[in-house]
């Protein structure tokens, strides 16, 4: 770890700025990843101002919205009573991540910051395009397990780690940003990125752009949701695949549906083409196997990560029944 | 290095920050790491950087001040802002009883408790700590008498080598005061981040039910 400045602003104008005038700064809130990259020299920010004393804390009904703020931590978040009550998928989410002892530390925006865990990322030894662009990606044609069946490009086939983006972008969550420029409210479908030609551009915000909080909309999906998460073990690990479902049933019908799935993407990866195929039919295990269907459409897999191509769909099978319950 | 050294000058006008450090600081680290070029530089200009570097080199050990509650004492500290609070138990406060697994948060064996709540020291900077109380392994047991956690260890064989022990014994008091320890899968689900390569799992299973259902005030 290099050596770095330390700050702590208490105002939201002033950690903006901060961040905005120098390149070489960056925000930490729970540190729970930002740490461990500084400690593997991966980043090497020269200023951390710690948000910590800006009050972004709160969780609490807005506008026909659950308001989330971005210091809320994710065990908080898990646990709160209006999360569990509104958006339950949610919750599912954030508990299928990490230990208790991280999810006491990360944040809501930080979970969104977080980077890539692609191997190759963090050994600085190992080309890289996100990490150094223009050196290559190491994983097409190197241990690809983990990696994206989805949206991947010639220059990195990495995944966003992340549960709770998974539930955030089916409940069509809206993320509120400020900065140097103003205010501005981004879709979550619209905050991380697919790789393309610029990986090393993690997600849209713009240098000193601080996250404020997360708004998800009131919705229907309160009862009949089920995040699914398939790993290599039982409990703190990072899926393979990951699937958030929410429907709405009208008896045994579908009126909607909500679905995203996780590890198959460079950003949690929305299914509304299969959403679309779910409106209006029955709610039983052959509507979700065609639905399953047309969600893996266009899916792309690599030397060691073809299961994900059997296990995806499956995933999602499993997901939906769940979801329905005893339907 | 006195603190008032350096004014705010990095936070904009009118912020109260903390200002830890200054620019001059890092504008040393930069020229540091020039070194190798300053060598082949004229010396006139190489003379120029001389006199900078002798004014700022006193900056690189500038300290952040905190003040933790350590195992319900108050201390006053001087820290590097890299210090893990990991690191700042063991190396300077020589509470070695939490150990350092893995250093990248992914074994638990550095688990503490901040305010009350588990967390890994090893991901936490110490400076950001700062206010907070902490609570290690050596925190927990009254003078000579253990906590029940550590009496239910021992009795039930909850570890071999040890060394993932004060980790586990910090998450399982959280466990059970959190109201995740119901059942055994509950508790096997909220003790995942403790990693145990002996693999004293079920006893330390039995031994959180144990304390869970002896009514224990944890």
């Amino acid at each position: 770890m290099i050596p770095f400045q330390y700050v702590k602003p208490s105002k939201p104008k002033a950690a903006i700025d901060t961040v905005a005038k120098d390149q070489t700064a960056m925000f930490i809130a729970g540190g729970t990843n930002l740490v461990d990259l500084m400690k593997r020299d991966v980043l090497n920010p020269e200023k951390l101002v710690d948000i910590n004393k800006l009050p972004l804390r709160k969780i609490e009904r807005e506008n026909g919205t659950v308001r989330i703020g971005a210091l809320a931590l994710n065990g908080a978040v898990a646990e709160d009573k209006l999360v569990l009550e509104k958006h339950p998928l949610l919750s599912q989410a954030l508990n299928a991540g990490a230990s208790a002892q991280l999810r006491n530390m990360a944040t809501v925006g930080g979970n969104m910051m977080q980077r890539v865990r692609c191997p190759y990322y963090y050994d600085t030894a190992m080309p890289c395009n996100k990490r150094e662009p223009g050196t290559g990606c190491s994983a097409i044609e190197g241990y690809n397990r983990m990696h994206a069946i989805f949206g991947h490009s010639d220059k990195c086939i990495a995944v966003n780690p992340s549960d709770m983006n998974v539930a955030l972008v089916a409940l069509d969550a809206v993320v509120l940003v400020s900065g140097p420029k103003g205010d501005r409210k981004i879709p979550f479908g619209e905050f991380h990125r697919l790789p393309g030609d610029t990986p090393h551009i993690h997600t849209n915000l713009q240098q000193g752009e601080l996250i404020m909080a997360v708004d998800v909309p009131e919705n229907p999906y309160t009862k009949n949701v089920h995040y699914l998460k398939v790993r290599d073990r039982n409990s703190y690990a990072f899926a393979l695949v990951s699937v958030a479902a929410a429907l709405d049933l009208d008896g045994s019908n579908i009126k909607s549906a909500r679905l995203a799935m996780g590890g198959v993407a460079h950003k949690p990866w929305r299914l509304q083409e299969a959403e679309q195929f779910l409106a209006g039919k029955p709610a039983n295990e052959a509507t979700f196997r065609q639905a399953a269907e047309v969600a893996m459409r266009g899916a792309k897999a690599f030397e060691h990560n073809q299961f994900k191509l059997k296990l995806g769909p499956n995933t999602i099978v499993q997901a939906l029944k769940n979801a329905a319950g005893a339907v | 290095m006195p603190q008032d050294k350096f004014p705010d000058q990095h936070l904009p006008e009118g912020e109260g920050g903390q200002a830890q450090h200054s620019d001059a600081r890092r504008t040393f680290l930069k020229q540091s790491s020039l070194l190798t070029a300053l060598a082949l530089a004229p010396p006139a200009a190489l003379k120029a950087a001389e006199l900078k570097f002798e004014e700022k080199v006193a900056a690189v050990f500038e300290q952040v001040k905190v003040t933790l509650g350590i195992n319900g004492k108050k201390q006053k500290l001087s820290i590097e802002p890299r210090t893990t609070l990991l690191d700042l138990l063991r190396e300077q406060l020589h509470l070695t009883g939490t150990k350092k697994g893995c250093d990248y948060g992914q074994c638990g064996a550095c688990t503490v408790h901040v305010d009350g709540q588990r967390v890994l020291s090893c991901l936490t900077l110490a400076a950001m700590a700062d206010g907070k109380e902490i609570t290690t392994i050596e925190g927990l047991a009254n003078g000579d008498k253990l906590h029940p956690m550590q009496e239910a260890f021992i009795k039930h064989d909850g570890f071999q080598c040890g060394y993932c022990t004060p980790g586990q014994i910090m998450s399982a008091v959280a466990c059970i005061k959190e109201g995740h320890a119901d059942s055994d899968d509950e508790i096997r689900e909220y003790m995942s981040g403790n990693i145990c390569r002996c693999g004293a799992y079920p006893n330390i299973v039995n031994a959180i039910k144990e304390v869970k259902n002896g009514g224990h005030k944890v």
